[in-house]
């Protein structure tokens, strides 16, 4: 049995004609943080779903060599196994706050709920560790607020008491999809530095889905980068941002816009009307709008392997 | 500010909401100009009331007092029909793109209401358009017959932006327009809304957390707290140099993308806490004023908004001697 939080080889996630993941691998050690990030609708949040079995299986058709989370092995769990997982022992904060609480119930039963059931926790304490668990994520006048219905928080608020929710079983594994994309940057360093400690003092493994590259640089270990649905390019936080291999991410860190230089315009991509996911992917993916693309970019790179960097790109070949 | 009458205007609006019998703040008396084809954005802590401002301002939800005008109509004393045609003018993106987008329309009926609604095309003509707004946003037409659920959080956010601008508005909320955008995406989007901005005459609030992108889009930058505004000017002006104390803090925590500087940053950070304190706040005296390293007695009353310089205010005890 390996002893990585998360071991995922070749995941495949189709809706319908819609192949969103293709051939994903990922390893998450025990205290470690990992980066995901890539275009919007490259597959981030369809992977992260997949790792805690949440795709409605009529739907959505999952396939891998190996996927397992936390001990649980997802081909083969069984109900109570899938729920031990999701909010025991790996704590998902959604994309979409909105979509993730429940409109008709208070925000102190929805943390309420995860205590009592993962911490076994009597009512009143989980009452009591609800209120301290918001006071954590800094919303003002917590035991107050634990009556109030999640339409009348703001949405970084909103935001927060997910983020408190997926805290509240103490996991081991914690999945955050654009975790603090509502919060202002001086909120969002602060649920950072708590999440970090947390990682340190629990020794919790991260995975991070973020647009953000100038938060990421200071909050994982590795980054993953993907691509229509593709690994495009892993490897160490300094090396990618030091040297970064593949063109994409290239294209990915010279748009940044920063406060600490003078303004300058962006590097643009050719840009594209994308559906990933559309039929066989036969060349790389990335060639239509890489301005490094030569002939042998009809034919799908693997991924190469440079010092501790991988990149699926011929440039490495 | 400048001589001209402003496109839209909010004076002294104030926003209550009570819950479980407690009064609490959502804005307290806020004066804001918007001067036609301007970007303006708003910065400032997670529930200090942004999205609040930008929906009194289309009138999306009622001041509990001032009045708030669009073309120096006082949009409070509008009848519901005449509401109803000055809506094309003024669009809403929402913070949450599912609450723009109504689950049980595809994409494609969802892009077209606004063009029939407000009589600028038939639901069988609308197609072209729709297909073209798509390709602008930079998704594919063919994605015009699926539903809401079935995109990615960007993919969603786009399709919001989308929907707020077919129909040719003159004034844009936009919540967080941009946040769920990888960088190359969101420069195509950026490009888009600054050349509907010139084509339309097209005027934005821009709601943001994202100051780098603030200053590369926004003429102006509002920074609130608590309700309040606190700080308004140019972006480079305002970020380069803070006139508040609480805009310095905001400046001081934007990340770089730079692991060994942002390493530096979370060691340096160590357990000192910003986030506003527990106790409900105290509305006589400045917001800031228990995590304010300058604070000092006279900070108990609410210092006035001030000019700092010709084109910049400030609301900060700190600018009254000089
Ligand atoms: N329920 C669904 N039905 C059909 N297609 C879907 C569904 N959910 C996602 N997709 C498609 O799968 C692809 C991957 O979506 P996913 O949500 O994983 O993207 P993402 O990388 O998280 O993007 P973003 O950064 O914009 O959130 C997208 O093209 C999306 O349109
Ligand atoms: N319908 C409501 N009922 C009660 N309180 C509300 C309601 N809507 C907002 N509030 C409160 O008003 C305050 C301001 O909310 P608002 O959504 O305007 O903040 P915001 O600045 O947009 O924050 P964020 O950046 O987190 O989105 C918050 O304290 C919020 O809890
Ligand atoms: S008014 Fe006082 S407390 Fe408020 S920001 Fe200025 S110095 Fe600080
Ligand atoms: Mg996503
Ligand atoms: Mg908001």
């Amino acid at each position: 049995m390996s002893t990585h939080l998360v071991d995922v080889s070749g995941l495949d996630v189709r809706f319908g004609a819609t192949h969103a993941v293709r051939d994903f691998s990922l390893a998450v050690a025990q205290g470690e943080s990992v980066g995901l990030v890539g275009e919007s609708g490259s597959g981030k949040s369809a992977a992260l779903l997949a790792l805690l079995g949440l795709h409605p299986e009529a739907r959505v058709q999952v396939s891998a060599r190996t996927l397992r989370v936390g001990g649980t092995d997802l081909l083969s769990a069984t109900g109570p196994q899938l729920r031990d997982l999701r909010g025991g022992v790996a704590g998902l904060i959604f994309q979409d706050p909105l979509a993730a609480l429940n409109p008709l119930l208070t925000v102190g039963a929805q943390v309420s709920e995860v205590l009592r059931r993962h911490r076994r926790l009597p009512a009143r304490a989980a009452r009591q560790e609800a209120a301290a668990l918001l006071a954590l994520v800094g919303i003002t006048d917590a035991q107050a607020r634990l009556g109030h219905y999640p339409h009348e928080f703001s949405g970084g608020m909103r935001q927060r008491v997910m983020i408190a929710t997926a805290l509240a079983g103490q996991p081991r594994l914690l999945l955050a999809d654009e975790p603090t994309t509502a919060l202002d940057v001086s909120v969002q360093s602060e649920i950072v530095r708590l999440i970090l400690r947390l990682r340190a003092e629990r020794g919790m493994g991260l995975l991070w889905v973020t647009h953000d590259l100038a938060l990421m640089a200071g909050i994982v270990d590795r980054v993953v980068v993907m691509y229509a649905g593709r690994v495009m390019e892993t490897a160490p936080v300094d090396a990618l941002y030091g040297r970064p291999r593949h063109p994409y991410t290239q294209t990915l860190l010279a748009s940044l816009p920063r406060l600490d230089r003078p303004h300058r315009p962006r590097a643009a991509l050719p840009a594209e009307a994308t559906a990933p996911g559309h039929g066989a992917q036969t060349g790389c993916p990335f060639a239509p709008r890489c301005p490094r693309r030569f002939s042998a970019c009809d034919t799908l790179p693997p991924l190469f392997t440079d010092g501790a960097t991988q990149a699926a790109c011929w440039l490495l070949a | 500010m400048t001589g001209a009458a402003p496109l839209a205007e909010m004076a002294g609006v104030s926003v209550r909401y009570r819950r479980a019998g407690r009064l609490s703040h959502g804005l307290i008396a806020i004066d804001l100009q918007l001067a036609a084809n301007a970007t303006v954005a708003v910065v400032g802590e997670s529930g200090c009331g942004k999205s609040t401002l930008g929906r009194v301002l289309l009138h999306l939800q009622q001041p509990s007092e001032g009045a708030v005008r669009f073309r120096g109509e006082d949009l409070t004393l509008l009848k519901r029909a005449e509401l109803r045609r000055r809506r094309r003018a003024m669009q809403m993106i929402f913070q949450d793109p599912f609450a723009s987008l109504n689950a049980r329309m595809t994409i494609g009926e969802t892009l077209a209401e606004p063009l029939v609604v407000h009589g600028l095309a038939r639901w069988r003509d609308a197609r072209p358009r729709v297909a073209a707004m798509l390709e602008r946003v930079g998704l594919e037409p063919g994605v015009a017959a699926r539903y809401p659920h079935e995109f990615s959080g960007g993919q969603r956010q786009r399709i919001a932006i989308a929907r707020a601008v077919i129909a040719e508005p003159e004034l844009v909320v936009a919540d967080e327009p941009l946040s769920a955008l990888d960088m190359t995406v969101q420069g195509q989007i950026v490009s888009l809304l600054a050349s509907l901005q010139e084509t339309l005459s097209l005027t934005y609030l821009f709601i943001s957390h994202d100051l780098p992108l603030v200053r590369e889009f926004a003429g102006r930058v509002v920074v609130m707290i608590a309700g309040r505004i606190v700080e308004d000017g140019p972006p480079d002006a305002v970020f380069a140099t803070p006139a508040h104390p609480y805009t310095k803090l905001l400046v001081s925590c934007v990340p770089v993308p730079d692991p060994a500087q942002e390493r530096a940053r979370q060691a340096a950070a160590g357990n000192t806490s910003t986030i506003a304190a527990a106790e409900a706040p105290d509305h006589a005296a400045c917001p800031f004023r228990s995590r304010c390293p300058h604070a000092m007695p006279i900070c108990a009353t609410m210092p006035p908004f001030r000019h700092v310089a010709p084109d910049r205010q400030a609301a900060c005890w700190l600018h009254e001697s000089s």
